[in-house]
């Protein structure tokens, strides 16, 4: 396509590069654009969110761990303080969009100092040492959060209410369009929704800038890219608080849809495994892969876990012992664990990287 | 007078000079706990509880940190080991119930000894073959050995899950173990007094072995420099197995005794205290055995003794206490690893 194609520069140039690839994110797109039309209901309009929520989260993860090659386990506290800062202003300020406003604010300005203070204090150790401090720096946050109960709602975790546009009970035509009535529940959708994609143009926008360039530079060889004459301290630290800043915007999209905040739904640890499971099954290096990893994995998430159950059932009443185990339904997550020890074996490059491969 | 004879009597081999600050740093802090608790019966009961808990949290940590220091290879998945010795014990104490249920001390000693056992057997060979399926391919390569040994971990957990079902399970003392000793006014419990004695024992072998034997001079030898010693022909690699398999087999161990003293057995525990341990081998530096020590005493008396005097901090406490180990020693209290 020509350089000033408009989808050349919406895409920034990176193109899918392979035929299945582009028509399998055509698909996720078309349906994601059209999920309140095209699967009525209120649990596919859920994972349909939160298919949105987790692209955001996981393509900053990527900008991470793909693109810079560092290891961080601090993500899901980003993501918890940009859940925290829309959970704070919206209980203790009326569900207005000036506080709303403040509340993301607020929750980005802190987010990014604190992965910029992280950022110099840690980032010049080796892979390992940062992987561990930003663990340590997670759980004592996470802690944090539990027990500052008279502003975070300690456990228990704050339930509020969101600017009356946002909620079920708007309604914004008197008539049905297409045989769906739209009402604040889907706005906020279409909210997350249109969020989701501009931050993921942001993101492709800056892997594929001269600063995207030196990133993977760095990820390829610090040393040599500090021989070059960048100074890859800075970069990282540049890269872990545009990180920082859009796990951020992905808690505040997740609070406004979820109309809760609490520690197991923001900052648990079992999140952060989520995470790195989405991004090395759908491909570390690509942003391609974040869609593809995270909609795979929130879809094996709702829907697989039915399909296991059946067949656990079945092989119950079979008599077959141990086995039923291995397939109940709340062992789905032991299957994707083995794909992806298998993926970072086999495939190191994940599905993205191997479905480009296999074009050529 | 001839120079050379001189020197050839006085210069021998440079003394190693023993770095004792950090070791003083715990006494310092008992002292000055005293008298923030202010009562001597609690202090006592506070410390003692403290150690303790150390002595397990160093069972737990000093695989991690040798095979570290030795393979350069940080193990996510240790705390694998910690669930499934756990679990482990529990399989042992089944046909042990009458040891269990006696009055007889020894019997008791017996049942949780014999636990320990199993559970070392069980947890070793299981690092073994960790080892070899998951760890090997990956040395050298730091992302992808977190992120295998990360997917290692959650495979296992979930196998606890298949094999044991996802609901926490109780686990009961012995019955002589229960309960505590009461000294003055100062009670300290009973299974504590054990895991200090079980703790110091292993520590006491395990320094043994590294300065004294010919396999830890090989360890430590490893540990500096691994080509020079493949160079003068020792098998590393077997050594490297052997240490894994030692420190998967003490992992088992912490987590007998961690299960006994939580008294329930969940499949996450070992993953709850991962966080734990990598804050005492960062505090004691990477690869030091000496250094986990003290950093696992070092963490366990700060929890302790800020759970009484300002419980809303204790969570928190050792990450405090991390980072300002860190801003006066940024390598760890005794570097050992130079990588």
């Amino acid at each position: 396509m020509l350089p000033n194609n408009p989808i050349h520069s919406l895409l920034s140039g990176d193109y899918p590069r392979s035929r299945v690839l582009g028509a399998v994110l055509s698909i996720v797109l078309v349906c994601l654009a059209f999920a309140p039309f095209l699967f009525p209901g209120s649990q596919p309009l859920n994972v349909a969110a939160k298919i949105c929520v987790f692209v955001i989260l996981v393509a900053s993860y990527d900008l991470l761990l793909g693109y810079t090659g560092i290891v961080s386990f601090a993500h899901t506290m980003f993501y918890g303080i940009g859940g925290y800062g829309v959970a704070i202003a919206m209980y203790n300020f009326s569900p207005t969009w000036p506080a709303l406003g403040i509340g993301i604010v607020v929750a980005l300005v802190l987010a990014i100092l604190l992965a910029l203070l992280i950022g110099l204090f840690s980032l010049r150790v080796r892979a390992i040492f940062f992987a561990m401090i930003t663990l340590a720096v997670a759980s004592a946050f996470a802690i944090l959060a539990s027990q500052l109960n008279e502003i975070t709602g300690g456990e228990d975790g704050r339930s509020y209410r969101i600017p009356e546009m946002l909620r079920p009970a708007f309604r914004l035509f008197d008539e049905p369009v297409m045989g769906v009535m739209i009402n604040g529940r889907i706005l906020t959708y279409y909210l997350i929704f249109l969020s989701a994609l501009l931050l993921f143009l942001l993101a492709l926008r800056v892997v594929n800038s001269p600063f995207g360039r030196v990133l993977q530079a760095i990820r390829e060889n610090d040393f040599r890219a500090e021989a070059l004459g960048y100074r890859v301290v800075v970069y990282r630290s540049v890269a872990n608080c545009l990180s920082a800043g859009m796990a951020t915007l992905a808690g505040v999209l997740m609070a406004l849809w979820l109309r809760y905040t609490g520690p197991d739904t923001t900052l648990s640890f079992a999140i952060m495994i989520d995470i790195l499971l989405m991004v090395v099954i759908g491909g570390m290096g690509t942003l391609y892969g974040a869609v593809l990893g995270a909609a795979i994995f929130i879809l094996a998430q709702n829907y697989l876990q039915v399909l296991m159950g059946k067949f656990s059932g079945m092989l119950e009443s079979a008599g077959i012992p141990l086995l039923p185990n291995l397939f109940h339904a709340d062992r789905w997550l032991l299957w994707l664990g083995i794909l992806f020890v298998l993926s970072v074996y086999f495939f190191p490059v994940g599905i993205v990287g191997k479905l480009r491969q296999m074009r050529r | 007078m001839s120079t050379a004879a001189e020197t050839a009597s006085t210069v021998t081999l440079p003394k190693v000079r023993v770095d004792y600050l950090p070791v003083l740093l715990v006494p310092i802090l008992m002292l000055v706990a005293l008298p923030l608790v202010g009562s001597f019966s609690t202090w006592v009961t506070l410390t003692v509880a403290a150690l303790a808990m150390g002595m397990m949290i160093f069972l737990m940590a000093s695989g991690l940190t040798l095979v570290f220091g030795l393979m350069d290879v940080l193990n996510f998945g240790h705390g694998v080991f910690i669930s499934f010795g756990a679990y482990v014990s529990l399989v042992a104490l089944g046909p042990l119930a009458g040891w269990v249920e006696s009055t007889n001390l020894w019997l008791n000693v017996g049942a949780l000894l014999a636990c320990i056992l199993v559970a070392m057997l069980v947890t070793g060979a299981l690092g073994y073959a960790f080892e070899r399926v998951v760890i090997r391919p990956v040395y050298g390569q730091h992302l992808k050995q977190i992120l295998i040994t990360m997917g290692g971990m959650i495979v296992a957990e979930q196998m606890i899950h298949v094999i044991w079902g996802a609901s926490p399970i109780p686990l009961r003392l012995p019955e002589g173990l229960r309960g505590a000793i009461v000294i003055g006014d100062a009670a300290m419990e009973k299974y504590r007094v054990i895991a200090v004695v079980l703790g110091l024992l292993v520590f006491g072998v395990m320094h043994l072995v590294l300065n004294r034997t010919k396999i830890g001079l090989l360890i430590r030898a490893g540990v500096e420099n691994p080509e020079m010693v493949e160079a003068l022909g020792y098998k590393i690699r077997r050594l490297f197995v052997g240490v894994f398999i030692v420190g998967s087999a003490l992992a088992g161990l912490g987590g007998v005794l961690w299960a006994f003293y939580r008294q329930t057995l969940t499949a996450g525990m070992g993953m709850e205290v991962n966080v734990l341990i990598f804050i005492v081998i960062i505090i004691g530096g990477l690869g030091s055995v000496g250094g986990c020590f003290i950093g696992a005493i070092l963490v366990a008396l700060v929890a302790n003794y800020t759970g009484f005097l300002a419980p809303k901090l204790a969570l928190g406490s050792s990450i405090l206490l991390m980072v300002a180990i860190l801003l006066w020693r940024p390598q760890g209290l005794y570097p050992v690893a130079k990588r």
